[in-house]
């Protein structure tokens, strides 16, 4: 494991933001770390980099204790917490070259680097004059400077256009797979990790609801029956009297848990032989939002 | 050591296109350079002065109001924007999140801070002195030449340098707490006032007020000065005693306010 924490457990004041967590993150993972605003996602974040000190738990990376090995562990991570930090008064460049100065990297590598998020055209362009996109990438930049293990980032793609998100997912995807590292990613956006990611936790009011594979949280992921029809509500309860569960109805279709494909049969031809006209019927996969939704709303 | 020298040359990196390091060279500069003018402008009548009374006559303004006025300022100034640097760019956790122990990067942002104050008033000598010499070369008729007053300036400059630590940390602190430039400046700008009244009125625990102390290392040279305008004789007596109870006392503030300083910004960061 990359990351191991161990009833990892923080208190601002009286408010707990983070309850006993226990995470585990597999090395070369893309491992999707998701929540609702406010779920304790850049608590846990700031814990992991050591910039609150751990009241209750412990946390391993690299195997190893983080408070007593500090320096040599975050020398291998590489981070971007919510906004990108980046010095509006000088270049992209020059924001590189700060950073590398910092960590005894040459400036061959912000090039590199440069080259790598397409910030080439605009190194000696001032910061503050960068588009969020750009301020997002030059980000990224920065995080992978020292060329680190293990990358955390809390919502990278805030801000940016479907192009720079899916740049930055396949960014991602080969540095986990041709590199070898392993990525701890936040966001509230299920949509946008399932995408990518291998490994999920789902926290919510600072507790992990779920934690797997994607393939895990998928399976756990019911289908159901959409069945469109002229009349949906009424179709609805007439479904209800006939015993059979109804999940969702609106005002074009109702929505059957899934049991099998001839249940499927039966109810169409139900619906059919008491007047309802159905226009269409098939077996859907749950959206992995309403997955989320339900998971986080549980709590 | 190693992360204490890398952060503050990056610190150097950060700031050195910004007005907060460029005030720092352009204060004496432009001071000298004016004083520097109207002597030129008035070199007729000054010809009669001696040479000392002429290194006096030029390096006391630019010290009055530098030591008065300018200083504090110039501190509150330099405080502000080694901090609101941070601020602005929202990098205090990405400087605590870098495998650099903690009190190496904050320790770097302090001294850098102390340093930019020295570097300040060391170009002001260098600039009393360069601009008194080239008078000297440009008009002959003045007698600059005849005295040397580099020693005696150099020390009620690292006076001041002393006197002014524990404003420096003080503002430090506010600019690191506040990320708006009114709170640090308009504390500051009471307290400068407050500090004033109290050293000008020759309050007996003035001493005790960091902000009277600028105001208090430059009393002890105005004495001097009259001293040596009255007395040519006494010339040779023209000494600067360094480590007053006041200077202790800045001295002792800025060591304070550093260490409650690093555990105010250690949860700061995490905000």
């Amino acid at each position: 494991m990359v990351i191991s924490t161990q009833n990892l457990t923080f208190t601002f004041g009286s408010q707990t933001v983070v309850k006993s967590l226990s995470l585990q993150v597999p090395e070369g993972s893309i491992y999707g770390f998701l929540g609702p605003n406010g779920a304790g996602k850049t608590t846990t974040i700031k814990l992991l980099l050591n910039l609150l000190k751990t009241q209750e738990g412990s946390i391993l990376i690299f195997e190893k204790e983080l408070q007593s090995n500090r320096i040599e562990i975050l020398s291998q991570i590489g981070s971007l917490i919510e906004q990108p930090a980046i010095y509006l008064h000088m270049s992209g460049k020059e924001n590189l070259l700060n950073r590398a100065l910092l960590l005894g990297v040459g400036e061959k590598r912000v090039d590199e680097m440069l080259d790598l998020v397409h910030l080439t055209t605009a190194a000696h362009k001032k910061a503050g004059q960068y588009s969020l996109g750009m301020k997002q990438r030059l980000g990224i930049a920065l995080a992978l400077l020292s060329d680190p293990k293990l990358l955390i980032l809390d919502e990278p793609t805030n801000g940016l256009d479907p192009n720079g998100i899916i740049e930055i997912r396949e960014l991602l995807v080969k540095l986990t797979t041709v590199h070898k590292k392993t990525v701890f990613i936040s966001s509230h956006l299920l949509a946008e990790i399932q995408k990518m990611a291998t490994h999920v936790g789902i926290i919510n009011f600072g507790e992990l609801m779920f934690q797997g594979s994607i393939q895990e949280l998928e399976a756990s992921n019911k289908p159901s029956v959409q069945i469109e029809t002229d009349r949906s509500v009424d179709a609805a309860n007439f479904l209800k009297k006939n015993n059979i569960d109804v999940a969702e109805v609106n005002d074009h279709c109702v929505f059957v848990p899934f049991t099998s494909k001839e249940t499927m049969g039966e109810i169409n031809a139900l619906l059919n032989q008491n007047g309802y006209t159905v226009y269409s019927i098939n077996k859907q996969q749950q959206d992995l939002e309403k997955l989320f939704l339900a998971i986080t709303q549980h709590a | 050591m190693k992360g204490f020298i890398l952060s503050f040359r990056s610190e150097f990196y950060k700031t050195r296109k910004t007005m907060g390091f460029w005030s720092a060279v352009l204060l004496p500069f432009l001071l000298c350079l004016f004083v520097f003018i109207g002597f030129f402008a008035k070199s007729d009548d000054l010809m009669k002065n001696s040479g000392m009374e002429l290194w006096l006559k030029f390096a006391a303004p630019i010290l009055g109001v530098m030591g008065l006025l300018l200083m504090p300022m110039l501190i509150i100034f330099i405080a502000y924007s080694v901090n609101s640097l941070e601020h602005k760019a929202d990098t205090w956790k990405t400087i605590f999140s870098l495998p650099i122990p903690k009190l190496s990067v904050y320790a770097a942002k302090y001294f850098y801070a102390f340093f930019l104050l020295f570097l300040c008033l060391a170009l002001f000598v260098l600039f009393t002195l360069g601009f008194g010499n080239f008078l000297g070369i440009l008009k002959p008729s003045l007698k600059f030449s005849e005295y040397s007053i580099a020693s005696i300036l150099t020390q009620i400059y690292f006076k001041f340098f002393l006197a002014s630590l524990g404003i420096l940390s003080i503002q430090f602190l506010l600019s690191l707490l506040f990320s708006d430039f009114l709170k640090p400046m308009g504390i500051g700008f009471i307290c400068t006032i407050t500090g004033g009244i109290l050293a000008g009125n020759g309050w007996a625990y003035a001493y005790l007020f960091p902000y009277s102390h600028p105001m208090m290392a430059m009393r002890a040279f105005g004495q001097n000065t009259k001293g040596g305008d009255n007395h040519p004789s006494a010339m040779p007596h023209f000494t600067v005693e360094m480590l007053t109870k006041d200077t202790w006392v800045s001295l002792a503030v800025a060591v304070a306010v550093f260490v409650a300083g690093y555990f105010i910004v250690l949860k700061k960061s995490v905000k």
